[in-house]
């Protein structure tokens, strides 16, 4: 008995362990930011190219900062839910338009309006890579010192949001009050 | 007139391919040493868009990206492990396609020897055990029944 329960023990773990891998996407991939204070950069603004923006302004309380470009198909979807977020005063969005033109950007946030406290422009997307992103949409949590602390890549979704982000963010809001 | 808008319509052409030229141009070092090191970095890297590909090999848009910032930190002198670490700080371990032995990656580096010991186990096991129950020495009484049996078969 003992033998046959070896091998089949064996194989259990095994199995275990392949069938939690095939529940993973191997397109989230970890970033080695979280924790650790958000990339300094200074851009100039989408709506106004003589203000600037920079990272430390996205610290003076927890924020979220959204990687978003009108090309991106995704974005769209992710959209209503960030107007509904800024309408509803839960949290400040900050915005990174990734490798994008002015003009296609100005034109999607008249369009379909503008949920951003500023979207810095970053057309060379040299920020993007700082910030290590490779998929937009991607949305951080940023708290109160600055630091990065949590990532979301591709689309937020209303689940995403009330299950993961917005409770994060409401924790993070309480400790530093 | 017609040659005028033939020779016209060709310049476009030609600047057209110009562009496209000047937007896909590889960038490339003129001393080789570099050039190696910066073609062996790209093989090392993996394109996080494309997962499967190397920077090298991406056509991607990020990959473009990045090849041109491991590109600058060659010319700027940095060592190889240094330009990986550039960009290990921002994707993570997961850019590189040999990801370093950390306890994260124990069992992506040990496990395959670890079952290969579990395996080389079973099978030595199985196989003393066989061999053990093959080589069992005949008690007297059997060594008679073998030798009648066997004479017995030869009379008839």
């Amino acid at each position: 008995m003992a033998r046959l329960l070896i091998p089949f023990g064996l194989f259990v773990a095994i199995a275990a362990l392949l069938f939690v891998g095939l529940g993973l996407d191997p397109d989230e991939v970890p970033s080695p930011l979280i924790d650790k204070p958000a990339p300094a950069f200074v851009l100039p603004t989408v709506n106004d190219p003589t203000r600037t923006i920079n990272n430390t302004d996205l610290a003076s309380e927890v924020s979220l900062f959204n990687v978003w470009a009108s090309w991106c198909v995704s974005c769209r979807d992710e959209h209503p839910l960030l107007m509904q977020v800024a309408n509803a005063k839960r949290v400040p969005i900050y915005g990174l338009n990734y490798k994008d033109k002015r003009e296609d950007a100005t034109r999607w946030l008249r369009q379909l309006g503008d949920p951003y406290v500023a979207s810095a422009h970053d057309l060379e997307g040299a920020v993007g890579i700082d910030w290590g992103v490779y998929g937009v949409p991607e949305t951080f949590v940023v708290d109160a010192d600055g630091i990065i602390r949590y990532k979301h890549i591709g689309p937020v979704t209303a689940k995403d949001l009330e299950t993961k982000i917005l409770p994060l963010v409401k924790w993070l809001q309480d400790e530093h009050s | 007139m017609n040659t005028v808008r033939t020779f016209l319509a060709s310049l476009l052409f030609i600047s057209f391919a110009l562009v496209a030229h000047a937007q896909t141009a590889p960038l490339q070092f003129s001393d080789p040493v570099k050039q190696a090191r910066y073609q062996g970095l790209l093989k090392e890297l993996r394109c996080l868009v494309c997962q499967n590909q190397s920077l090298a090999d991406s056509p991607a848009g990020l990959a473009s990206d990045l090849r041109a910032k491991v590109y600058e930190q060659v010319a700027q002198g940095r060592s190889d492990e240094e330009a990986i670490s550039y960009l290990v700080a921002r994707y993570g371990d997961f850019i590189r396609y040999r990801p370093p032995l950390k306890p994260a990656t124990y069992a992506l580096w040990l496990g395959p020897v670890i079952l290969l010991i579990i395996g080389l186990t079973t099978l030595g096991v199985l196989v003393r055990r066989r061999s053990r129950a093959f080589a069992t020495e005949l008690t007297d009484e059997e060594r008679i029944q073998a030798h009648d049996l066997l004479h017995s078969t030869r009379e008839e």
